[in-house]
């Protein structure tokens, strides 16, 4: 079934609004009759009022109060997921190509990747400081398996046609490695990507929230700490928006990097 | 002429033997099999499917190590444990392209794995995608690409090299049968331009004839050798469509089919019992 993408945009805009009319008329204190709260004001205490939430969203644009903490926070997914793709590539790699070393250190990958990493976070806290490089490093432990399990598998599925087609062409261990396994490995990566940048950008929040004095989890737990359910709301809506648009831009990016991947359908729609 | 006397790859008494996975006995693929190629000779080997031609031509081209025999190429000895067989190209039955180069990065990619500077590589390979009939198409990834242009691309990155030996394993049988005669005749043009040495595999008795300045028949396996060899005296240059249709090509199939017939029917009968 295919919809006029203007009648489907107005739907989904639809839901939208109708999903803030609710939660505006459950919370007003005074347009509905206290139904499950004595005080009619408890609701809104609960759930924030939606036109607050937008009110402060827009404040800390306009003041520009909210984007040194944005900063902060992209920052942080940013770095903690370069770092930890780079580790993942590089260990996966190596681990992919030495079963020896694959071999020794398997149950201890195994035992890492079942750990709830998340309670390393006040280790961390504790190692690097409350700064940026605390919520780095969990980013890092998050991101770091996604994507060396992915360059493991993609190493040893490269089609052993492929790699003794290269050798016949004269193609050395360096340039197997930079020829074949890597853009191999890069196209596993790639498919892990969204999940990668995700994780990342959950260390990075996670960490934020457990202990910090800059950031977008930092305001919502300050929020928090003074029950203003507003700003709490406001700073999970204002963190849901980048994580989208963090998510399209990957999109984006991955588009243009795997263009040589046959897609299912490649026929132009008449 | 000394140097026609020193054929361009010698398999002596190969024996391949393979550990069964379940530790059993081992499984003999090939037993005690001589194959001579001469310089500029373009040999095919026919045998029932699943007889381990495919392993001879790794033999070959020095990507397995056989168990037991000696394989010289150009009367040097091939040593699997210092490197594949540097002097052949090989062809396989498989898409063995690289799936993330364009076209043309697939071509030059032997070159590129050699050293050689990347304009000069990329001259070559425009100039050996016009000649595999492929101009124009160098920047399509092959996923983009039918099957008849993704042999086509093989067929460039192999030649590009200019190797002495041309092995080649099935490279055909997955195309359909005008594009494979289509194939066919252009190999044996590029072929004739510069008479290398080709290995030739395949199921298929006709494209053997068709190709092949000589025929060499395997047994069924396991434990395979060559059972007959015979020399094919049709004129070149030929046309592989039109080539069958004469009578020499008629009695020559007959003959072959004859030695082989025999074989495909007990490899038909193992595979029914399996």
């Amino acid at each position: 079934m295919r919809m006029d993408p203007w009648r489907l945009t107005g739907l989904r805009l639809l839901v939208l609004v109708v999903a803030i009319g609710i939660w505006h008329v459950l919370t007003d204190p005074d347009l509905i009759p206290p139904f499950y709260f004595s005080d009619p004001a408890r609701a809104a205490f609960f759930f924030g009022r939606p036109f607050k939430v937008f009110g402060t969203i827009i404040d800390w644009f306009v003041t520009g109060e909210i984007f040194g903490h944005l900063a902060i926070t992209l920052l942080e997914t940013a770095l903690g997921f370069v770092v930890g793709a780079v580790l993942g590539l590089g260990v996966g790699l190596w681990l992919a190509l030495s079963p020896t070393a694959s071999a020794i250190l398997d149950p201890y990958i195994k035992g890492f990747n079942s750990m709830p990493r998340v309670v390393l976070a006040p280790i961390f806290a504790v190692w690097f400081g409350l700064g940026v490089w605390s919520k780095v490093a969990l980013g890092v432990t998050l991101v770091f398996f996604v994507v060396f399990f992915n360059v493991y598998q993609g190493v040893r599925e490269v089609s052993p046609n492929i790699i003794a087609s290269a050798r016949m062409l004269g193609a050395g261990p360096r340039q197997l490695l930079r020829s074949i396994y890597l853009p191999s490995a890069m196209s596993w990566v790639f498919a892990s990507l969204h999940n990668a940048v995700g994780l990342a950008f959950v260390g990075a929040v996670v960490g934020e929230y457990l202990g910090s004095a800059r950031g977008v989890g930092y305001l919502i737990l300050q929020a928090e700490g003074t029950f203003d359910i507003n700003t709490v709301f406001a700073g999970i809506l204002v963190l849901t928006a980048f994580a989208l648009l963090l998510d399209m831009a990957v999109g984006v990016v991955e588009r243009r990097l795997l263009l040589w991947q046959p897609k299912m359908s490649e026929t132009e729609p008449t | 002429m000394a140097e026609a006397s020193v054929p361009a790859l010698a398999l002596n008494d190969i024996t391949c033997r393979f550990a069964a996975r379940d530790g059993g006995e081992p499984y003999t693929a090939v037993a005690d099999t001589t194959l001579i190629v001469r310089d500029g000779e373009f040999v095919s080997v026919v045998g029932p499917t699943g007889c381990g031609k495919s392993t001879l031509l790794n033999v070959a081209a020095g990507l397995l190590a056989p168990s037991a025999g000696i394989v010289e190429v150009h009367g040097e000895r091939l040593l699997p444990e210092l490197g594949v067989n540097r002097r052949a190209g090989y062809m396989f039955q498989a898409d063995a392209l690289m799936p993330w180069r364009r076209g043309i990065d697939n071509v030059v990619a032997g070159l590129e794995f050699r050293g050689v500077p990347r304009a000069q590589a990329l001259r070559q390979g425009e100039e050996w995608l016009r000649r595999v009939g492929l101009a124009g198409f160098g920047d399509r990834y092959p996923h983009q690409m039918s099957g008849g242009m993704r042999k086509r691309l093989a067929l460039a990155q192999t030649l590009i090299l200019s190797p002495d030996i041309l092995l080649m394993d099935e490279p055909f049988s997955a195309l359909d049968v005008q594009t494979r005669q289509l194939m066919e005749n252009e190999l044996l043009a590029l072929w004739a331009e510069n008479r290398k040495s080709v290995l030739f595999i395949t199921h298929d008795l006709e494209e053997a004839i068709a190709l092949s300045d000589r025929v060499v028949v395997l047994s069924a396996g396991p434990a395979t050798r060559p059972i007959g060899e015979f020399t094919v005296e049709l004129s070149r240059p030929r046309d592989v469509s039109e080539v069958r249709m004469t009578p020499g090509f008629a009695e020559l199939h007959r003959e072959i089919w004859h030695a082989m017939k025999e074989e495909v029917l007990k490899a038909y009968a193992r595979q029914r019992a399996a």
